[in-house]
């Protein structure tokens, strides 16, 4: 579906992708995670046919994005990070007019829009206008627009940011039933459950260069121990106890609210700490996830 | 809920998309503000009877290049459809195409589908075009109406405002993708001004010098008013290829840079 070899973007001077290799098959779902600025959008709108590459190569759909890119739009679904949805229409007719672009006959371009409509739980709001939606309102409508032809590949920047817990459930189960029925799928997300509930693989992106690849399962398994033990201590206080314990983990982390140390067995970790003297005002031994690895690879935490 | 029907669907999309649904976009957002629309037609009406019935009790008659004598007021109508035409394709071309293209972004997802950027300049130019060419076509009702038209060559005034309207409608988007910021717009306001005062729209080429009078010819509302002009007083000559040819490669060049332009600004 995608090959892209040493690819690279710059704007102007600046390079915000520096050479990537990424390959993703048919009915694959693949996932872009790392920090702000490291160059997933940038990917994406190259994949998408809608940015010039500086170097390299790539075919979208076995075909080449330079010369036919009309052709490759229309067999491909874009939902960009930031919503361009048309504000001089009303939420139906931005699904209707959008599949008119894609020269869908007027019938079936408002078919579409009701099912999709349906489909993203718009319905009710289907004769407002766009400016009328909340934020996570509109995000749905742009993923139901990305949809009206009935892409093969659906590419979606960021999807279920600004979305409450619910409606993300409710896109996560959409994306899967799309999965279902053969439709490749690559995403960007900064949600490290939204790439382990949905990506077969994914690459892990830090200032323009992709840092580390695999199935999420693999990278927990590559670059993070077996169990992760959270020590929060008191404000300030955690350099000093990361120092004293060091020597238990495989690897320490301090971070502004919390220590975490990476080892096998978390319970005996805990036990020693403990031994030594340290009070944390509370502990955590959890299993990594791809948050420890996204940490590991690009030295900054999420949620922080 | 949906089923995977829903998602995949039975209908395949005919393959061949053109500027034509951008122009169905267009009609649709002013279908929901038609007052927007029917506000164009007003001005130079407003022009037409408060100098054609003020000015023509003072002038009278005009004497035309060609020696004929007509009414002052079937003088100033051709002029005004002229100019209303053009006002009526740059105010879409310009204000409504850089509000479109900056703050809507419409073009940043116009360009995610098959369109290309010349479709989304081609329905730009459409839309803008149609709108100058119906109120130009609104105005020659009511030139008719008031007994202001000489020939039936006026009916043909209607496919010159639908090329004049095409002419500035495309070179009005391609200057507009040069443009920054709404300040910028004060250099076309200030093209305009003169051009509607001076073209002779309100008095004869022949009553300028020379010099200006060379000048003057060579600008698209001097060409417009003078093909108008012509069509309704009946002097239809073969030097009417002159401004038709204006018209048609104005349009042409602007349309090849506008989607040029387009293709530059948001394929990044
Ligand atoms: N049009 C542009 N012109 C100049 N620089 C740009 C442009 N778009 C992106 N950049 C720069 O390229 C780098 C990568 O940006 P990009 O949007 O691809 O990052 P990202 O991984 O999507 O980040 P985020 O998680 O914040 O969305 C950034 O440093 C950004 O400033
Ligand atoms: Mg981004």
């Amino acid at each position: 579906m995608i090959e892209a070899q040493a690819l690279r973007k710059a704007y102007g001077d600046f390079e915000a992708v520096k050479g990537i290799d990424v390959s993703v098959e048919r009915g694959e779902a693949f996932g872009f995670l790392g920090p702000n600025g490291a160059g997933k959008s940038s990917t994406m709108r190259m994949v998408a046919a809608v940015s010039p590459l500086t170097g390299g190569s790539l075919r979208i759909l076995g075909l080449d994005p330079e010369s036919d890119g009309p052709a490759i739009r229309a067999r491909i679904g874009v939902c960009p990070q930031e919503d361009s949805l048309d504000g001089d229409l009303t939420v139906r007719d931005n699904l209707v007019v959008y599949a008119r672009y894609f020269g869908i006959g007027r019938r079936d371009a408002a078919r579409k829009a009701d099912e999709l409509l349906e489909f993203v739980k718009l319905t009710e709001k289907a004769h407002g206008m766009v400016e009328d939606l909340s934020g996570g309102m509109k995000r749905r409508l742009t993923i139901a627009r990305s949809l009206v032809n009935e892409p093969e590949l659906l590419l979606l920047d960021e999807p279920t940011t600004g979305l409450d817990p619910q409606a993300r459930h409710v896109v996560w189960d959409q994306l899967h039933r799309l999965k279902q029925t053969g439709v490749t799928i690559v995403l960007t997300t900064h949600y490290m459950d939204e790439a382990e509930q949905l990506c077969d693989r994914l690459v892990v992106m830090d200032g323009g260069l992709i840092a580390a690849e695999g199935s999420p399962l693999s990278l927990i398994a590559r670059y993070s121990t077996r169990e992760v033990v959270e020590l929060r201590m008191g404000v300030g206080e955690n350099e000093a106890a990361a120092e004293r314990v060091e020597d238990l983990a495989e690897r320490v982390e301090v971070l502004p609210d919390r220590v975490l140390l990476y080892v096998a067995d978390g319970e005996k970790v805990v036990e020693e700490a403990m031994a030594r003297g340290l009070e944390p005002r509370s502990t955590l031994v959890r299993r990594s996830s791809l948050e420890d690895v996204f940490l590991r690879l690009t030295g900054r935490s999420l949620d922080a | 809920m949906a089923s995977s029907t829903v998602l995949r669907g039975t209908s395949r999309g005919a393959a061949h998309p053109t500027a034509y649904p951008l122009l169905e976009r267009h009609v649709r957002v002013y279908k929901r503000a038609p007052a927007a629309f029917a506000s164009g037609f007003l001005e130079p009406l407003f022009y037409l009877l408060s100098i054609g019935v003020g000015v023509a009790a003072l002038v009278g008659e005009v004497t035309l290049d060609d020696g004929r004598t007509i009414s002052y007021t079937a003088f100033l109508a051709p002029a005004m459809l002229a100019t209303q035409a053009m006002n009526g394709a740059l105010f879409d071309a310009t204000y409504g195409f850089f509000f479109r293209l900056k703050y809507e972004k419409l073009y940043d997802a116009v360009l995610a589908t098959p369109l290309r950027p010349v479709d989304a300049a081609v329905g730009e130019v459409l839309w803008a075009t149609v709108r100058g060419a119906a109120y130009a076509a609104a105005f020659v009702v009511i030139m008719a109406a008031l007994g202001l038209t000489s020939s039936w060559w006026t009916l043909l005034a209607l496919p010159a405002a639908l090329l004049i309207a095409f002419g500035f409608a495309a070179a009005g988007l391609a200057l507009t993708t040069w443009m920054r910021s709404w300040q910028d717009f004060e250099f076309i306001q200030v093209a305009i001004m003169p051009m509607f005062l001076f073209s002779a729209t309100f008095y004869p080429l022949s009553a300028y010098p020379d010099w200006m009078q060379t000048i003057v010819t060579v600008t698209p509302l001097y060409q417009a008013v003078d093909l108008v002009r012509s069509l309704t007083t009946g002097a239809v000559g073969p030097e009417l290829l002159v401004p038709i040819t204006y018209f048609a490669v104005m349009g042409a060049l602007g349309l090849r840079v506008a989607g040029r332009r387009v293709g530059v600004l948001i394929l990044r």
